[in-house]
């Protein structure tokens, strides 16, 4: 038999999941680019990016499907507008994506205005159309699993990326590449890597992924795309990344814990033990303070933010 | 400064806006309006003189300066950090700290004069973004962490902090809205009507642009000054040049991460004594539309220098004036192309060595003597 107290955990599990998920997503697309050498502020931009298209194609075909992919093109795109930005033009790689924030701030309220005349957000999908649950228990032979594991096909997905991002790194020539190019671009280059190249895909996987955690909060998470919806969730990905050591594993665990307290603090809404805003401040100040070495040093990829310039 | 390096220092931001303009008109098309009356409205409504009826008007400058002047300061934190060769995306959270400060100072210290009440809270400003902004500059100088996740981190938490200050202990009980109870009225700096009535010019006191305008031309000035004339701001400068060099040269660089940083953060600070002070008289929480980040785009097109970093807010700020036009005036454009519009102004400002090539090779097609003037080129 269940207690309450197991439904009461069972529901906090599920939501830390549910709310972990997109940040898990974004982080590993800041892990991709990062660990080639390029540094992506952007995820956030590229998250409104994903979530406003995929919400638009999935208005304007009805398939959720079919929005996620739109998601995932869009998002390479604009991972693209990075990577020509810094890797072949050698803009500064912060302002670069600062300047993709701010673009995507802008654009899909300028589109949605314009496409459906709205100031801001697209229309609200029915909910056949938004992405479905997928149930992976028994609901009568396991009735606390299922109710934990009854989440978004993309919840599972980013799990399972957070895994294959780890094999890459380790196990693939790829994952090879990618270190090199990220610690020591001038060695790679010798031994015959092509660093732009390397770094290009770096970034555009980069982008498919934190467009993907845009797609699930517009088309999973919520049904509809409304302005600035990441809410600095591009920002606390990339907390997560460096919290995380810039490992995939990491960074899950970082995206686990700011999801567990974002679980707590919307659970604790209203009761007022602690202010919410000192519960939404744990992953920043975590952050500072791992940064500073004072629980236990996270160091960057020794190549991260300069530019690769062939001589 | 000689006028052809005057002109090397201008082409490049003009040609980025330039292009930044092409862009925003491909996507107005493609939006469905005619990018033609778009920007004419855009512009007309930022620096017109006239009304539609033809009347004589201080609206439109009025209020162009008066959005011009927290970019201004943000724009000057930005570049000053440039300049030490560090890059505060900070402002926006040191704006944050900086206008409650200010708001503090005038609801609390409600029992001084006027003029010291205001000077206080203009002095809180400076400090609590200074504090915000040494933070990283400490972090980094001692620890070694990088000041752009910092700063991002720190805006998070200085929105955090304020919200938290507001909603529990300094709103009034009754208040729905998310703001502090007002500052004493005393401490309110004068708005241009009141500055321009001696002088019989009859300005509109319902036009928000205060005495926080001139002091953010005086703080370009200050910072120019700073940076150009004294030895402080030399070594400051030496650091962002090239910091192993002024190291050996006997600068501490960590003193001058820190000294930017703090400086830096001061005058995003100001940015609260122009909405504190001089325009909602009370911390308004979430008031600023993204001020710091536009620093960054400010500084950049203003190449990190004080005076171009005021003709660059002047643009900007045009651009947020006009932008509410679009809004109303126009069935499918909204005010958020000139955020667009911004954005791909830095872009095109970061990725500068495209138009650099592009000129370069005009050049090359000029007579021979033109290639003389090329030597900014590495």
């Amino acid at each position: 038999m269940e207690s309450n107290t197991d439904i009461l955990n069972s529901t906090l599990i599920a939501s830390t999941l549910r709310l972990s998920t997109p940040l898990i997503l974004a982080a590993l697309g800041g892990l991709y680019a990062e660990r080639t050498g390029v540094i992506n502020i952007a995820l956030e931009g590229m998250m409104l990016a994903g979530a406003f298209t995929a919400a638009t194609a999935t208005v304007m075909t009805g398939d959720p499907w079919i929005g996620t992919v739109a998601a995932i093109i869009a998002g390479l795109l604009v991972g693209l507008l990075h990577a020509a930005a810094t890797v072949t033009w050698r803009a500064d790689q912060v302002v670069s994506g600062t300047a993709i924030n701010l673009l995507f701030l802008g654009i899909p309220a300028l589109l949605s205005g314009a496409l459906f005349d709205s100031t801001g957000a697209t229309p609200q999908l029915a909910r056949s159309q938004v992405l479905p649950d997928l149930t992976l228990f028994d609901q009568s032979r396991s009735p606390l699993a299922a109710s934990i594991f009854n989440q978004k096909p993309l919840v599972y997905l980013a799990f399972l990326l957070v895994l294959l991002t780890g094999y890459i790194l380790a196990r693939t020539r790829f994952g090879l590449w990618m270190r090199a190019v990220g610690e020591n671009p001038e060695a790679a280059d010798t031994a015959g890597i092509n660093v732009a190249q390397v770094r290009y895909i770096g970034v555009l996987i980069s982008g498919a992924l934190a467009a993907l955690a845009g797609a699930y909060l517009s088309i999973g998470q919520n049904s509809l795309f409304t302005r600035n919806m990441s809410a600095g969730r591009g920002f606390i990905a990339l907390a997560a990344l460096i919290f995380g050591k810039w490992s995939p594993v990491g960074a899950m665990s970082a995206c686990l814990l700011f999801g567990f307290a974002e679980a707590i603090s919307i659970r604790m809404q209203g009761t007022v033990a602690v202010p919410n805003q000192f519960i939404q401040m744990i992953p920043y100040l975590l952050t500072m303070i791992v940064l500073a070495g004072f629980i236990r040093r996270s160091s960057p990829p020794r190549a991260l933010g300069t530019p690769y310039v062939k001589d | 400064m000689t006028m052809r390096r005057l002109t090397g220092e201008l082409v490049y931001p003009i040609l980025a806006v330039v292009a930044a303009f092409l862009i925003g008109a491909l996507i107005v098309l493609l939006i469905g309006e005619n990018p033609l009356t778009v920007y004419w409205l855009l512009l007309s409504s930022a620096f017109g003189l006239y009304d539609a009826l033809g009347n004589f008007t201080w609206d439109n400058w009025g209020y162009t300066l008066f959005y011009a002047t927290p970019l201004i300061f943000t724009g000057l934190a930005v570049a000053l950090a440039f300049q030490c060769g560090l890059l505060n995306i900070g402002a926006e959270g040191q704006l944050y700290a900086g206008a409650f400060a200010a708001a503090w100072v005038g609801f609390t210290l409600t029992g001084l004069p006027g003029v010291v009440l205001a000077g206080l809270a203009i002095l809180a400003a400076l400090l609590a973004g200074g504090i915000w902004g040494a933070i990283p500059g400490w972090l980094k100088a001692w620890f070694g962490s990088h000041e752009v996740i910092n700063t991002i981190m720190l805006n998070f938490v200085a929105v955090g902090l304020v919200s938290y200050l507001t909603q529990v202990h300094f709103k009034a009980p009754s208040d729905p809205i998310m703001q502090t109870e007002m500052i004493a009225e005393k401490a309110a700096l004068p708005r241009f009507a009141a500055l321009l009535s001696p002088f019989g010019i009859d300005f509109p006191a319902r036009i928000p642009l205060n005495l926080s305008f001139l002091l953010a031309l005086l703080a370009a000035f200050l910072v120019w000054f700073f940076l150009r004339r004294t030895s402080a701001g030399y070594e400051l400068r030496a650091v962002g040049a090239n910091s192993a060099a002024a190291e050996y040269g006997g600068i501490s660089i960590r003193r001058q991460t820190v000294l930017a940083l703090a400086i830096s953060g001061g005058l995003a600070g100001l940015v609260g004594v122009n909405e504190v002070l001089g325009y909602r008289y009370r911390y308004y929480h979430d008031f600023s539309p993204g001020y710091g980040f536009a620093g960054i785009a400010v500084a950049l097109l203003g190449r990190n220098h004080p005076f171009g970093v005021v003709l660059a807010a002047l643009l900007f700020g045009a651009l947020n004036r006009g932008g509410l036009f679009i809004d109303i005036f126009t069935d499918r454009v909204s005010k958020d192309l000139v955020q667009v519009l911004q954005a791909i102004i830095i872009l095109f400002v970061a990725i500068e060595v495209l138009f650099r090539r592009g000129v370069v090779r005009m050049r090359r097609l000029l007579p021979v003597r033109q290639t003389r003037q090329g030597g900014e080129i590495h």
